[in-house]
């Protein structure tokens, strides 16, 4: 047990280390939901109000969050597959520490980071007219987590089944965008849809990652926040379990 | 095929008992059944060319691949049963780059103490020690990105020795690296096994490295076809070994055959003959030809020449095949396979 929390830990301050050292990184992975937050949301609300609705930036603010914690943690997972190729895999696998430890490990570093690269969106509430107190912003800090947690878990879910990161990029592409579109981050999902998409929101497990944020920051939730952190914490469990399951296998 | 396997070790402690060990890869039988013991404190190697099974044993004994059949145990733990217990036993150096290369050296080796559980005044006091004896005290705080292969490899030694493992597995340590690495960290080897009195398990296709060893088992496709000390193996041959290049090889050796009653191999154009009585034997070889002879010289015999003994091939000549092999095998796996 004191092995595998050792290891958890390591892999954990792998991941920060790493993280923190590349500042160039930070810096481009926040650029891009900075890009939807401003120009793109600012575009999208000019169609339904003249000099854009505040109300747009701000429905949408919590749905970038999610985006920077999405991607962010999908990256993390695909360090994987890197680790594979470089090697560094065969290293931790080969240590006297239990795999699914190594599992963990991974899917805490990487949610940390992910929840790091999310608080710089954080920063711009102000910008956006959002403000909030400060137990609403732990309880935001609490949800990123799950979201990150989650969305690394089944990262490295699909992570531990691909030799490649072509392989993983190419499962990335079909299930990523569509995830992000579905969720609800950048229009509301509650009417007018079509019944097949709204089946798809409804199974799509960001949709309650971002319902959740969505309510705690600017209070425009549209499911109950217990269903919301429910279904994430669920679905991340599950992810994590059937990816160490993987990672125990992995010859 | 000949099997031959004297057993030099006996009466000492081993460190690594081998019975029937066998890993087939769907379809391909990559070990078919070794068995081997390795002794505390001994330098044992595995000499065979690429694709020998030499990976294969060594990652089967780490506890990374499941055996299909048969059993080993290292420093008394079972292989496939105590996995936890034998990697705290051992250290290992693999084949293939294993660093994180966006760390600098001491973090690599700091992670590394940690994972294996070195209480941190230990590690403290041993990270400068192991950077001290690969040399890399000067460039611990750099990226490990920045360093040279020698570099890396020397890092990777240090890191196999952080937690002062029983057994350290080596495989290929000197892989394309220069003569002069080669040689120093072969100088670790032997320090290694005087102070910290550690035995030593590795893999090489390099002959010369192989005299190195306490004992050596030569493996090839899979199965071991000889083991014993360097010297014995060598004495095995007899006498000497004369290389010679005529105008025509194939002539030549059925000549040799008819004349002298002895089996000439042809390698790389030159044919080699193993005989009792090197200096007398050469005038009479030359006078009895008819074939014209181009060259000839005389040397001792080294395990090469043991290899080409009982396979009839060269190991470095399958060297570059077995290269090749291995590319395509990745290019068309996409990767490579923990
Ligand atoms: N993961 C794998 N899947 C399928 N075949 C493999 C795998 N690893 C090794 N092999 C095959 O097993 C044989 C032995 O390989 P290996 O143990 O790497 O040899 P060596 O280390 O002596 O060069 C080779 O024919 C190689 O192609
Ligand atoms: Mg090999």
């Amino acid at each position: 047990m004191r092995a595998a929390l050792m290891g958890i830990y390591t892999l954990w301050l792998r991941d920060v280390t790493r993280f923190l050292r590349d500042r160039p990184r930070i810096i481009s992975s926040a650029a891009q939901p900075l890009l939807w937050l401003f120009v793109l949301g600012l575009g999208l609300s000019t169609a339904f109000v003249r000099g854009g609705s505040p109300q747009y930036l701000r429905f949408i603010y919590p749905g970038i969050i999610a985006m920077s914690v999405l991607f962010t943690s999908i990256f993390s997972a695909i360090s994987i597959i890197w680790d594979r190729e470089f090697g560094f895999l065969k290293e931790v696998l080969v240590a006297p520490i239990p795999r699914w430890s190594v599992a963990i490990g991974r899917a805490l570093g990487g949610s940390t980071v992910a929840v790091l690269q999310g608080a710089i969106i954080l920063l711009f509430a102000p910008v956006v007219k959002v403000s909030f107190s400060v137990p609403q912003l732990i309880f935001a800090f609490i949800v990123m987590f799950m979201i990150a947690f989650s969305m690394t878990s089944f990262g490295i879910l699909v992570a531990a089944r691909m030799q490649t990161h072509e392989g993983f990029q190419m499962i990335m592409n079909f299930l990523l965008l569509p995830m992000f579109f579905l969720s609800g981050a950048m229009f509301p999902t509650n009417r007018g849809l079509p019944i097949w998409m709204n089946a798809l929101v409804h199974i799509d497990p960001l949709s309650y990652g971002v319902d959740a944020l969505r309510e705690i920051l600017v209070g425009m939730g549209r499911f109950s926040l217990f269903l919301d952190l429910g279904v994430i914490i669920l679905f991340g469990t599950v992810m994590l379990s059937v990816g160490a399951y993987y990672f125990e296998k992995t010859e | 095929m000949k099997y031959k396997i004297t057993n030099y070790w006996q009466g000492s402690k081993t460190i690594i008992e081998v019975d029937e060990l066998k890993k087939e890869y769907n379809g391909l039988t990559a070990v078919k059944g070794v068995s081997f013991d390795v002794g505390r404190g001994e330098i044992f190697g595995f000499l065979g060319p690429n694709g020998a099974g030499k990976t294969t044993t060594i990652s089967m004994l780490c506890t990374l691949l499941r055996p299909t059949a048969g059993h080993a145990t290292v420093n008394g733990f079972d292989v496939a049963r105590d996995k936890l217990a034998v990697r705290r036993s051992i250290g290992l150096v693999f084949q293939d780059p294993s660093l994180d290369e966006r760390l600098t050296a001491v973090e690599n080796l700091r992670f590394h103490a940690m994972i294996y559980g070195v209480p941190k005044a230990d590690r403290d006091k041993r990270i400068p020690v192991v950077l001290e004896l690969v040399e890399l005290e000067g460039r611990q705080n750099d990226l490990v990105r920045t360093f040279s292969g020698g570099m890396k490899r020397r890092l990777e030694l240090a890191r196999g020795l952080l937690h002062q493992p029983k057994m350290l597995f080596l495989d290929e340590p000197t892989l394309g690296l220069d003569p002069q690495t080669r040689h120093h960290i072969w100088e670790y080897v032997h320090q290694l096994k005087i102070e910290e009195g550690l035995s030593i398990f590795l893999t090489t296709h390099y002959m010369d490295e192989a005299e190195n060893c306490d004992r050596v088992a030569i493996i090839d496709h899979g199965q071991l076809i000889a083991m014993d000390t360097p010297e014995n193996l060598k004495e095995e041959i007899g006498g000497e070994v004369i290389m010679l290049s005529t105008r025509d090889n194939r002539a030549a050796a059925d000549e040799i055959q008819n004349k002298f009653a002895l089996k000439a191999v042809e390698v790389n154009g030159e044919l080699s003959l193993q005989v009792a009585d090197g200096n007398h034997f050469m005038p009479r070889l030359i006078k009895g030809l008819e074939t014209e002879v181009a060259s000839i010289s005389l040397r001792k015999p080294t395990l090469e020449d043991v290899f080409l003994k009982l396979t009839g091939r060269r190991i470095r000549d399958e060297k570059i095949e077995g290269i090749e092999q291995e590319r395509t095998r990745r290019r068309q796996r996409g990767g490579r396979k923990v």
